[in-house]
C-alpha cells in the first residue's frame, strides 16, 4: 500500500448495535470513518436505517485485541469436554426469557 | 391553469425536497467512501418521502386527478417551483456539503414552524420530517466543520463551495402574495421570518470551521417559485423523468 493510499483511507471502526432496551450490544459489522463522531453517524446510516437499533457503539478496530488463530487449540479445545460447566442440569422456569 | 394557493405552496415545498433528493442520489457511487454514499442516499430518501407526501397532497388539493407521479414526472421545467439552491449542480463534495448546510438549516427552521400549521396534512408532514432534517443539518455541520478546519486544501474547497452557493441564499427567504395569503390563514410559514435564526446557526458553524461568511456576492434574480430556473434544471429533469416518459405507466 502506497503512502498516498494510507493517507487517504479512513480508519476502520467496529460497530455494535443494541436492538432494544434490556439486550446487549451486538457486533454487526465494521465501517470506515475519519473520526469517532463521523463513525457514529455512518453507523447510524449503514446499520440502523431499517429500525435495527436504539443504541450504537463504535470502537476503533485497532483498539480490539483479538485471540490468535494459532492459539485456537489451547484456548478453546479444553472447554469442549467439560459438560459439568454447562448449566444443563437445571430446570429452566418457563418465565425466564433471553436465555 | 391556476392551482389553488395551498396546492401551489405544497408543490413549492415538495419540489425543493424532490429536486434536492435527486441531486443527493447523484452522489451514490461517487462519494468519497461507501459509507458516505449510504449517508447521502439516506438523506435523499428522507427528502423523497417528504416530496411524495407534499406532491400527493398538492394533487389532492388541486383536485384535477394528478397523482404524485404525474406531478414529478410529467411536468415541464417551467412548472417546477423549487428554489435555485437545490437544483445547482453537485460539483465537488464541499459544494454539496455547503448546499446541505445552507438548505437543511432553512428547512429545519421551516418545518419546526410548520408543525403548528392550521393545515393538518402540512403539520403532520412537518412533525415527522423535523427529526429527519435535524439529522441532515447535523450531518452537513459535521462535514463543514471538518473540511473548513481541516487541511489547507479542504479549507480552500469548503470556502469556495460557500462562495459558489451563497448567491442563491436570498431566494430561499423570499416571500410573495401567495405565501402571505396562506400565512394570514395560519397555514404557511413566512419564509422571511426564518432568516435571523438561519444567520445565527450558519454563522456559528462558519466561525467554528474557521470559514468566512461570503459578503457582497451578486444575488441573481431568482424566480424558482414562479417556475424560472437555472440552466442545470433542464438536464436534471431529463435524467429524472426520461424513464417514466419513455415507458409510461411502467412499474415493478
Amino acid at each position: 500500500m502506497s503512502d498516498h493510499t494510507t493517507e487517504r483511507d479512513w480508519p476502520l471502526w467496529e460497530v455494535f448495535v443494541r436492538s432494544r432496551r434490556g439486550l446487549n450490544h451486538q457486533h454487526v459489522g465494521s465501517l470506515h470513518a475519519p473520526d469517532a463522531a463521523m463513525a457514529l453517524r455512518n453507523a447510524r446510516d449503514v446499520y440502523t436505517r431499517r429500525s435495527e437499533g436504539v443504541s450504537l457503539w463504535v470502537v476503533p478496530a485497532a483498539a480490539i485485541v483479538a485471540s490468535s488463530p494459532d492459539e485456537k487449540d489451547s484456548f478453546f479445545d479444553p472447554a469442549a469436554d467439560k459438560a459439568y460447566r454447562h448449566p444443563t442440569f437445571y430446570e429452566i422456569p418457563a418465565e425466564v426469557q433471553h436465555l | 391553469m391556476t392551482m389553488p394557493a395551498l396546492a401551489t405552496y405544497a408543490l413549492r415545498l415538495g419540489d425543493d425536497a424532490l429536486v434536492l433528493s435527486h441531486r443527493l442520489g447523484e452522489w451514490v457511487t461517487n462519494a468519497p467512501q461507501l459509507e458516505e454514499d449510504v449517508a447521502l442516499a439516506n438523506i435523499g430518501l428522507d427528502l423523497l418521502g417528504q416530496a411524495r407526501t407534499l406532491l400527493s397532497y398538492a394533487g389532492d388539493v388541486e383536485a384535477a386527478g394528478r397523482t404524485e407521479d404525474d406531478l414529478a414526472y410529467l411536468r415541464d421545467e417551467r412548472e417546477f417551483l423549487n428554489v435555485h439552491l437545490v437544483e445547482r449542480p453537485n460539483e465537488d463534495f464541499a459544494v454539496s456539503m455547503a448546499r446541505q448546510l445552507l438548505f437543511s438549516t432553512y428547512q429545519l427552521a421551516l418545518y419546526e414552524r410548520l408543525q403548528d400549521s392550521a393545515d393538518p396534512t402540512l403539520a403532520g408532514m412537518a412533525a415527522k420530517a423535523v427529526k429527519e432534517v435535524d439529522y441532515h443539518r447535523d450531518h452537513a455541520t459535521q462535514w463543514v466543520l471538518r473540511l473548513g478546519d481541516g487541511t489547507d486544501e479542504s479549507h480552500r474547497r469548503m470556502q469556495a463551495g460557500l462562495e459558489r452557493l451563497w448567491p442563491y441564499v436570498d431566494e430561499v427567504f423570499g416571500t410573495d402574495d401567495l405565501e402571505q395569503s396562506l400565512v394570514a390563514d395560519g397555514i404557511a410559514v413566512d419564509a422571511s421570518t426564518l432568516r435571523a435564526g438561519w444567520d445565527g446557526y450558519v454563522d456559528g458553524v462558519l466561525a467554528e470551521a474557521t470559514l468566512t461568511r461570503p459578503e457582497g456576492t451578486r444575488t441573481p434574480p431568482g424566480g424558482g417559485r414562479r417556475g424560472i430556473h437555472t440552466e442545470p434544471m433542464g438536464f436534471l429533469l431529463a435524467e429524472m423523468q426520461h424513464l417514466h416518459r419513455a415507458h409510461p405507466g411502467a412499474s415493478w
